[in-house]
């Protein structure tokens, strides 16, 4: 049952990494051949298209629908270029390290085939500092895949050439977002760029360029190989494919979990994250990251995917949940988050620059048992003027959204840090 | 002198493989840095020249990443993870027992310049809650016991 987890099928438990031929071995690249054989460009993108693969990184986007807005080539023969999204930081999130750490030769596989669907021919991976062992296994997977004929020029006799490169990023969670990773690959402080025009269109150096996750492109060669019904298969929703779940927290086993799209949320917790550990109840749950809203218990059973999360009223995100306890003080947690995004927050747009350290100062207060009453008023002005609408990219709107659902299902948390003047959950 | 005859050769190596001078803005700070610990005012001005940016527009760049060290680090840099999943599983403790430790707090060096503590936004290992990193070594779940066979060998390897 080896085509139930494609992507971690390969990775080996104690998570060492594959070489180029034990990839091969498990049918690693080819995919890759069976593309540059009997494929067209446009024909991968319609397969992915047809997969209904979405971005694993947060947004959800349809990967295919953005492969299709790269113009046709037409006589254009300047750069292209495809780029993985490997600056993993969204607090909670441990997914792509996993897969990069684990199988290089998925993630370059998959680069190739979205070059070759785009006309790229330039790849880079755009990787954080901190993934030092992730980043030095995939220097040597390229290196060996350049050796095999896999990178360079006229791959496997095609006629496709692409040029590969892995740019280590020094911090900053505002690099992963996609048009701020350009301007970071360019040389510059990481700002959000004003959309459209859209990356596809004109990105990396004004360039046509596609930003992926390095989750969604691991899909790809599965979905080359296996074809667009396969993978609708593997799911057990809409939604479809597998997930790389991730769970962390006062869990029993906290880990990430490769399941079929829509797996609910309580078989996830329960039986793969071993349940909550023991003398600890679950009061809540962000189910993709720290910029997403809070699940309560009565949203265990959702199935775990992008559009019955959205439904639920929050996000899928990047779909590794953090879990709140009964032990733990949900204003403490959101304090922190948000002493996060005030830190990360590139300053660029006014509401996000100052209105984040206001509402980290604000929270701080009152977990101090210094908040006033009217405080909670001030928190949630700031989730409206720092939603969507008001600035560049979605690190201010991704910041608010714990905030006003813990405002929302815990309000009287935040109450009684005001009324008692001291956090409950701090001794005496 | 910012770099040797031989550094200089593989720094302009990697130069030729950046689409810029521009673009290599970060990659050049990181190859000074990883050979002396931080960037200098004085590395600043030779890559401002060497890269064809103004110092002011090169200085932005450089405040604006948190891993380009313009200040001097100790030999080893701890770096701990602050965001949620560790928060929830008690980081507080272990940064309590590395203040006792080293006799410092985040944010600073050790007097004898061995070691710089800093935080740093998810490590991307809240499967091993609360994680730091020392060196270039992940590290978690943090007990005192663990903290300490980590320091352990850092001291060792500078007695050495």
């Amino acid at each position: 049952m080896t085509a139930e987890t494609p992507l971690t099928t390969g990775i080996r438990p104690n998570g060492d990494v594959l070489t180029l031929r034990e990839y091969e071995a498990i049918g690693g690249y080819r995919a890759l051949r069976k593309a540059l054989r009997e494929m067209a460009p446009s024909e991968v993108v319609d397969t992915v298209k047809e997969s209904g693969l979405r971005g694993r990184g947060g947004a959800g986007f349809s990967t295919g629908m953005k492969w299709g807005f790269v113009p046709e080539r037409n006589g254009d023969t300047g750069r292209r270029y495809l780029i993985a999204n490997g600056d993993e930081m969204e607090p909670g999130t441990f997914k792509d390290r996993l897969l990069i750490e684990g199988n290089p030769h998925q993630l370059i596989e998959g680069m190739l085939l979205a070059a070759y669907a785009i006309e790229a021919d330039f790849g880079y991976v755009f990787i954080r500092w901190a993934y030092r062992d992730a980043f030095l296994r995939l220097r040597r997977a390229a290196d060996e895949a350049r050796e095999a004929g896999y990178i360079g020029r006229d791959i496997l006799g095609s006629g496709f050439h692409l040029e590969f490169h892995v740019h280590v990023s020094a911090g900053r969670y505002m690099c992963g977002e996609e048009t701020a990773l350009l301007t970071s690959l360019q040389g510059g402080r990481a700002n959000p760029r004003s959309k459209p025009p859209f990356p596809p269109v004109a990105g990396l150096y004004g360039r046509p360029s596609v930003v992926q996750n390095i989750e969604t492109l691991c899909n790809v060669p599965h979905i080359v190989a296996n074809g667009a019904a396969w993978y609708h298969g593997l799911s057990l929703t809409e939604d479809a494919g597998t997930k790389l779940y991730g769970v962390s927290g006062k869990v029993e086993r906290p880990g990430i979990f490769e399941l079929p799209m829509g797996t609910p949320i309580r078989e996830i917790l329960e039986e793969h994250a071993g349940g909550m550990q023991d003398g600890y109840a679950l009061r809540g749950l962000l189910p993709g990251g720290a910029s997403t809203r809070f699940l309560v218990p009565e949203h265990l059973d959702l199935p775990m995917d992008f559009s019955h999360i959205q439904d639920a009223g929050s996000r899928f995100g990047t779909g590794t949940m953090i879990v709140l306890d009964h032990r733990t003080c949900p204003v403490g947690m959101v304090h922190n988050m948000e002493h996060f995004f005030a830190q990360e927050s590139c300053g660029w747009c006014t509401p996000c620059r100052d209105g984040l350290p206001w509402v980290e100062r604000t929270l701080a207060a009152i977990e101090r048992g210094e908040g006033r009453r009217d405080d909670l008023d001030v928190l949630q002005r700031h989730c409206k003027m720092l939603g969507p609408g008001y600035t560049f990219c979605a690190l201010a709107p991704g910041a608010v959204e714990p905030l006003s659902s813990a405002l929302e299902h815990f309000r009287e948390d935040f109450e009684s840090h005001i009324d008692k003047g001291r956090c409950p959950w701090r001794g005496i | 002198m910012v770099l040797t005859p031989e550094e200089l050769e593989l720094f302009d190596h990697g130069l030729s493989l950046e689409e810029n001078p521009r673009s290599a803005s970060v990659a050049a700070m990181k190859f000074i840095q990883d050979r002396r610990g931080w960037v200098s005012d004085e590395a600043m001005e030779w890559l401002s020249v060497k890269l064809g940016v103004s110092l002011s527009d090169l200085e932005s760049v450089a405040t604006f990443y948190s891993l380009v060290f313009r200040k001097p680090v100790g030999r080893h840099v701890i770096l701990m993870c602050d965001s949620v999943s560790c928060w929830v599983m008690g980081y507080e403790s272990a940064r309590e027992h590395i203040r006792r430790r080293l006799g410092i707090d985040v944010g600073q060096t050790t007097e004898d310049q061995r070691f710089t503590w800093l935080t740093i936004p998810c490590l991307g290992a809240c499967d091993m809650a609360p994680a730091m990193m020392v060196d270039e070594v992940l590290c978690g779940p943090l007990t005192p016991e663990l903290i300490d066979n980590v320091l352990d060998a850092c001291d060792e390897a500078d007695s050495e």
